[in-house]
């Protein structure tokens, strides 16, 4: 008996779960939640910088305590209230305290609503069938930009004319590298440790690598410039070997800004068969550095993240066209040689705006140009954006079954709306002459 | 003639008295008085702001920048110039246009920096807005100082004072860029300094050339061509309009001359100079190639004609001027027939004004369709039906012009999305009055698109408002499709606002809001918001698209993509809050009125941020207009509010009737 009520209990309240989680009201709210989220969204981006509004507003579950705080106060200054904005190292303290729903909850909470709806309620009629081929085409679109967040990878394949790139570059990630020649090849051998294992004091070890890293001083954005003997007194030189013998490295506060990334720096010591070989400056505005002793024939860098494919692709020629008598631009283009020794395949392709290359699950957008080379007659240079999304499919279905969908919908109205009304208007016509 | 027809038709007159007002408009002004056809001289082709257009524009523009005006009239004597008669004596006789008083200076800090009086009582002319270029020559310096700071700032933290120190210095760069378009500005007489420059240039290329080979060579001949040629070379380096056609229309159709760099052609080209005064780079070959080329290419004919035209127009000779223009014309018939045409057309729609004689006439609309609701006769709703028809016609006409002159679709910058909302509007108010012939559709296309053609107006001021699309915009594909969508989605949700907005006015009194229109203003928000809904999410989503396409980011929170993305969720919100019985009547109009806000905040609001990709920069002004709007509505939702309080009552049985 007890069981049996505590069982129905249970149903109940499952039910009224359900009923909950597929209800309107439950949409309403999260709908109203979603528009103060990205209004919010939007204008915590002029203090914070796109970049981790993306991660603090929409790619998680809550926004912190932090983030709220500057979209508060850039709503007040908007308002011309005075709100200063918090300083860059707020934004990375720690812990996170949650106090409003984040893009994943809210959208989480979405699909799952929908998908409850349509199952709860699911008759299949025409005249809904533009209603669920609407929502069919949402949950492609949400789930989508969830694939994209997490599968998609965006870098850089930056060149000058006659240069040639089997590499791009993720100007937002950086390595420590360990690179040597392949004896009797053009290739090189790389060792490289992603810069988010990196801690001062860490050390890295490697059976291909003949000696020992360890990591003394760790800046995730400083300044590295040349040491001034006279004017820099108290700052000593930043390395014992290298470059950094005659530079200094001044750690900075992170750069929010969307056109400025960190630059980070290390210093970093070597040690071979026992015996310290002395300490190296690494950092991306750095030339690589040759290593000595027992380490000779090897290089360090701290660079940005490579990712190396099985083809390569060669500048042929670069063009940069503007409107006569302004600086404004009409196009950027790039010939680029696609070569892939793997497949055989050598072709020449044009790269401009609106134009992208799609190969070898890649696409390479044109990006960013260098016109005062081309002007003084030099070579031009050409960066290509260079994006890896397995997922970008998902918005085209998801739009097109969106729409289809509303079309329906729109028209079976219509349709239904304006048969009601010429059947009003015709019997408004007929009854005067029955009266 | 029986009464039903004259009822039915009568009221059309207003509309055959409204297109002839729009059409007399197209007819050319009478000559001016001196007998110089500046009409004719306005219609010219030149290439500014990367573009071919008539010198009327860049003359309209131009002013519209530095005066916020069209034309002149100074306070005091009264008489009116037009933008082109403005230009045309800025181009010729510098020192007269000097006096002229084009400058206009609000902010009272800036005034107090050129160290200009509140009003000058014994200067009948001074309107204490207007300053002329003599006026504030002597601050020019001060003023560079202040815009280099005020550059330093980003957009978006810059204060009033600093956009208005910036907005002027525009102005007076311009001014002295277009000073430098015909002539040297300090010349005594064109013709003449021409004849000698000609005359110079044998000479002086022989010197040249004997100076690099490392001969003996005649100093004076050498300095008496490169005087000239350093005023020239300055005179370019001043990036005037590019008034001389290319020699070789056939291969570089593109490729026209700033008067400066076509005088140099002769002479010692630019490249040559810059690389040997300024020491810019240069392969030695081109170097080599060029100081051949000295001496060797012909004047281009236009320019000893705009020499005569400018000659004529000082010495106040008419004839002369108007030949010397009827001349260049012929010489442009033969191979710029395209470029000729394009100028003329441009000119005639500028003048036309179309925009504007249909915001009068949507104005005139409105103002009838009140009236009908206060009469209920039929010939008033009638009358205000054929105004807006011919509105729209005028509307649909210059809208088609201007995209034939574009060549692009109808939306390319935020001045045309304000011509489009507006034009889109109508439609929609047409359609809707079709169906149900209360009037409301007739109000809601006469007060919405008169606010969003004012609001056109406005942005107009800005200077240029068919300027060519930066790289990644150049895509008629995606701005026909994308864009012209995601706009009308901005219209119609605007109309569903517009008409609750009737529905609160009504409410307040009259005799028009009887049960039956409040039944019908349920049914037309209720399907507009759906037509909103589904033209806001179309429009936004093809955005994603076409950001995938060119940089490979379906989705990147962009401001504006944000503030397209809250439209969609506010008109979804709407619907689902109607469909789950949380709002009826009075609660789906109140929240469609705030629909208005929320558009506005994605149309403007996002480009106030001066961050992301659609950031067009912002004044002040228009930041107050948006907090005027917004504040408008709230009101317009707290009196909707208190006045239909009884609608949920109401609303049982429209719910019913609707569903």
């Amino acid at each position: 008996m007890r069981r049996g009520r505590d069982a129905s209990r249970l149903l109940v309240m499952l039910r009224g779960a359900l009923d909950f989680l597929s209800s309107l009201r439950l949409t309403v709210a999260l709908l109203v939640l979603g528009i103060v989220l990205v209004f919010l969204g939007t204008l915590a981006q002029e203090p914070m910088g796109l970049y981790l509004v993306q991660e603090r507003f929409f790619k998680s579950f809550f926004v912190d305590a932090v983030a709220m705080n500057a979209a508060v106060r850039k709503t007040a200054h908007l308002f011309g209230i005075p709100a200063a904005p918090l300083p860059p190292e707020a934004y990375f303290a720690t812990p996170l305290v949650p106090v409003f729903p984040g893009g994943y909850l809210v959208g989480g909470l979405l699909l799952a609503n929908l998908v409850a709806a349509h199952v709860r309620r699911f008759k299949f009629s025409w005249t809904k069938s533009g209603i669920v081929l609407t929502h069919v085409g949402l949950v492609l679109l949400l789930l989508g930009q969830l694939f994209t967040d997490l599968m998609s990878r965006e870098s850089q394949m930056s060149f000058r004319e006659g240069e040639t790139r089997n590499y791009s570059e993720d100007f937002a990630k950086h390595e420590l590298a360990l690179v040597t020649d392949v004896d009797g090849t053009d290739r090189e051998m790389v060792v490289a440790v992603p810069s988010t294992l990196l801690r001062e004091g860490g050390e890295f070890r490697h059976e291909r690598v003949p000696f020992i890293v360890r990591v003394q001083r760790l800046a995730r954005n400083a300044n590295v410039r040349r040491r001034a003997p006279m004017v820099d007194t108290n700052l000593p030189p930043a390395s014992s070997q290298g470059a950094g013998a005659s530079f200094v490295m001044l750690p900075l506060p992170p750069s929010l800004s969307m056109d400025r990334r960190d630059q980070p720096a290390a210093v970093v010591e070597v040690e071979a068969g026992g015996a310290l070989l002395g300490t190296w400056l690494v950092a991306p505005t750095l030339l690589p550095q040759r290593l000595t002793g027992a380490a000779t024939g090897w290089r360090v860098e701290l660079r940005p993240t490579r990712y190396y494919q099985p083809f390569a692709l060669t500048l042929l020629r670069t063009k940069h066209e503007i409107y006569r008598g302004t600086t404004t631009p009409k196009n950027f283009e790039s010939r680029v040689e696609v070569e892939n020794p793997g497949k055989g395949e050598k072709r020449v392709v044009d790269i401009y705006m609106n134009q992208p290359l799609r190969y070898g699950g890649l696409t390479f957008y044109q990006f960013q140009m260098g016109r005062e080379q081309l002007e003084a007659g030099g070579r031009g240079t050409s960066a290509l954006q260079v994006v890896r999304n397995p997922s970008w499919l998902g918005p085209y279905f998801g739009t097109v079954l969106v729409f289809g969908g509303l079309m329906v919908q729109f028209l079976i109205h219509l349709v239904g709306f304006v048969g009601r009304r010429s059947r009003a208007t015709a019997n408004a016509a007929i009854k005067p002459v029955a009266a | 003639m029986n009464k039903p027809f004259l009822t039915r038709w009568a009221p059309a007159f207003v509309a055959v008295v409204a297109l002839i007002w729009a059409a007399s408009k197209l007819a050319p002004p009478p000559r001016s008085a001196d007998g110089m056809d500046t009409e004719a001289f306005g219609r010219l082709p030149v290439v500014f702001n990367g573009r071919v257009q008539p010198f009327d524009s860049v003359a309209r523009n131009s002013l519209l920048q530095i005066r916020g005006k069209q034309s002149l009239r100074e306070a005091g004597d009264g008489a009116r110039m037009t933008a082109m008669e403005w230009l045309l004596e800025l181009m010729t006789r510098p020192q007269a246009a000097h006096d002229r008083r084009v400058f206009r200076i609000d902010h009272p800090d800036l005034k107090s920096l050129f160290g200009l009086p509140v009003l000058d009582p014994s200067d009948p002319r001074d309107d204490g807005k207007h300053y002329s270029f003599s006026k504030l020559m002597p601050g020019l310096e001060k003023l560079r100082e202040q815009s280099n700071v005020a550059r330093e700032k980003a957009d978006a933290s810059r204060d009033p004072y600093e956009q208005a120190v910036l907005k002027l210095g525009s102005a007076m760069t311009l001014y002295l860029r277009l000073q430098s378009t015909l002539q040297p500005p300090n010349t005594s007489g064109f013709g003449a300094e021409l004849a000698d420059y000609t005359a110079s240039i044998p000479g002086g290329a022989a010197a040249f050339k004997a100076r690099f080979a490392g001969r003996d060579f005649d100093t004076n001949a050498l300095t008496r061509t490169l005087d000239h040629a350093q005023t020239y070379l300055a005179m370019h380096g001043m990036e005037a309009p590019l008034v001389v056609p290319p020699h070789h229309p056939e291969r570089e159709r593109d490729n026209w001359m700033r008067m400066g760099e076509a005088l140099l052609e002769s002479s010692f080209p630019v490249a040559l100079l810059r690389h040997l005064v300024n020491e810019e780079p240069l392969p030695q070959a081109e170097v080599a190639r060029l100081i051949e080329k000295a001496g060797t290419v012909p004047l281009h004919p236009s320019i000893g004609l705009f020499a005569r035209m400018a000659d004529a127009r000082v010495k106040g000779d008419a004839t002369g001027f108007n030949g010397a223009v009827t001349e260049y014309r012929s010489v442009l018939a033969s191979t710029f027939r395209r470029e000729l045409s394009k100028a003329s057309q441009e000119q005639v729609f500028s003048r036309a004004e179309p925009f504007y004689t249909s915001m009068v006439l949507y104005m005139a609309a409105f103002v009838l369709a009140g009236v009908f609701w206060f009469t209920l006769s039929e010939a008033t709703r009638r009358a205000a039906w054929w105004l807006v028809m011919a509105a729209f016609v005028v509307h649909t006409a210059g809208l088609v012009t201007r995209m034939v002159l574009e060549g692009r679709p109808p939306v390319t910058n935020l001045y045309s999305s304000a011509v489009f909302i507006g034009w889109g509007a109508a439609g929609l108010g047409l359609l809707i009055e079709r169906f149900w012939r209360n009037a409301l559709g007739l109000a809601v296309a006469g007060l919405l698109s008169f606010a969003s053609l004012i609001v056109a107006h406005y942005l107009a001021q800005a200077g240029d408002t068919m300027e060519m699309m930066r790289a990644v915009l150049d895509t008629n594909f995606w701005l026909a499709t994308h864009v012209v969508i995601v706009t009308l989605g901005y219209a119609s949700t605007y109309v569903a606002g517009f008409l609750s907005l009737m529905w609160v006015g009504l409410g307040l009194g009259g005799r028009a809001m009887t049960p039956d229109m409040g039944r019908s203003l349920v049914r037309m928000v209720y399907g507009i918001l759906c037509f909103a809904t589904l033209f806001s999410f179309t429009g936004t989503v093809l955005g994603g698209i076409w950001a995938d396409q060119s940089w490979g980011r379906f989705w990147g929170w962009d401001p504006k993509e944000n503030g397209a993305l809250i439209i969609v969720l506010w008109n979804a919100l709407i619907l689902h809050a109607r469909w789950g019985g949380m709002v009826r009547e009075r609660g789906m109009h109140l929240l469609s009125i705030a629909g208005n806000i929320v558009t506005s905040w994605s149309w403007f609001g996002t480009n106030m941020l001066g961050i992301g990709l659609h950031s067009y920069g912002f004044t002040d002004a228009a930041f107050k207009g948006l907090m005027a709007f917004a504040g408008f509505n709230i009101a317009a939702i707290l009196a909707g509010a208190w006045v239909h309080r009884g609608a949920s009552a109401r609303a049982a049985t429209t719910a019913a009737t609707a569903a």
